[in-house]
């Protein structure tokens, strides 16, 4: 993305920060809900989180992983395995990180 | 005028125990913060750039998903849609923010609302469980706000800072990928959203060639919908069965 874009972006996600966060105070008067609105505030959130970091861990260069030697899935292994141990976000990034650096630095994947 | 409102808001009680009991949180943030930090550098942002997001867009999350799609150039819409449905969850307090803020003006609630992160919420929400106005209730949000906005700024800063100097091919960007997958772990409270994250990752990565980085919309789109059919079947298997 060029600088401009970038910064385009910025400001753009200042804006929807500002939008979330102050959805139901914008009208002076209260909105109801639909429920097809809160089905879509359910799902939407996750399903965002997921279709991002999904080819992160997976996918390098626009293709599926095609060898074992690389330290992300290890890391998400790790990583997942201590959330559902701990249900705690910080360790969960700790312990992925440890094994991720370990393979990377460690033994060079 | 404002120097005298501030001190006085300052010296309210309301105020300190707002701030006081962010402090333990606080560790958490800043933790967060400072991973936020390296990805956005590790991503390929200018130090500029990671400075300005930081303190304009203030939302951890959204930052952080963001990121890929930046790298890979996703036209605006596509960066603005993924960053506004993460953010969704903030849609949702604010209708709860509106019972405790709503009486005030424009301009006032929707400040407060950009600076009620998370934690902000469900300190505020403890403290007063009530869904009505009362006295203190602002004084005390901006106490939380006080602790949890340095807390965020600074060490997402540090970590801004910090990251120049740790190579690349250690791949620390991968830490903002992990918080992400802890987010959407905590999110996964039932087993029908556990279809919809299993449907989300697989039409993500086969959509991946799609231009544009449509991928992630056709992901939401497609994971939502078979969310939403799920959820129908069960609630007319609830009403007959």
């Amino acid at each position: 993305m060029a600088e401009s874009e970038v910064w385009l972006g910025i400001a753009g996600l200042a804006a929807v920060s500002v939008l979330t966060r102050g959805f139901f105070m914008l009208s002076d008067k209260p909105w109801p809900l639909p429920g097809w609105a809160r089905e879509a505030l359910k799902v939407a959130p996750l399903a965002a989180l997921v279709a991002v970091i999904a080819p992160e861990v997976l996918m390098s260069q626009g293709e599926l992983i095609g060898h074992w030697r690389d330290p992300r899935w290890p890391a998400v292994l790790a990583a997942s395995a201590y959330y559902f141990w701990r249900r705690d976000i910080l360790g969960t990034i700790v312990a992925g990180m440890a094994l991720f650096l370990t393979l990377r630095l460690g033994l060079g994947w | 005028m404002l120097k005298t409102s501030l001190r006085a808001l300052w010296r309210d009680p309301e105020f300190k125990r707002g701030a006081r009991e962010m402090v333990g949180p606080a560790l958490g943030i800043a933790a967060w913060g400072l991973v936020t930090g390296v990805a956005m550098i590790k991503s390929g942002l200018s130090l500029a750039q990671a400075l300005g997001m930081t303190v304009l867009v203030f939302a951890g999350s959204a930052q952080l998903a963001a990121m890929p799609l930046i790298t890979a150039g996703a036209p605006l819409w596509v960066l603005l849609g993924t960053a506004f449905c993460v953010n969704l969850r903030f849609v949702i307090f604010s209708a709860q923010w509106r019972r405790y803020f709503g009486h005030l003006p424009r301009a006032r609630r929707l400040t407060m609302g950009y600076f009620a992160g998370d934690l902000n919420f469900v300190n505020f929400v403890r403290r007063f469980p009530t869904p009505r106005v009362e006295a203190g209730q602002q004084a005390y949000f901006w106490g939380t706000v006080a602790v949890n906005w340095s807390a965020w700024q600074l060490a997402s800063i540090a970590g801004v800072l910090m990251a120049e100097h740790i190579p690349s091919r250690w791949g620390l960007g991968f830490a903002g990928v992990l918080a992400l997958l802890g987010m959407a772990y905590s999110l996964l409270n039932e087993r029908v959203l556990w279809i919809v994250a299993l449907v989300a990752a697989t039409v993500s990565i086969a959509a991946y060639t799609l231009p544009l980085r449509l991928h992630i919309v056709v992901a939401i789109l497609v994971a939502a919908a078979v969310g939403w059919w799920l959820d129908a079947r069960k609630s007319r298997s609830d009403l007959h069965g």
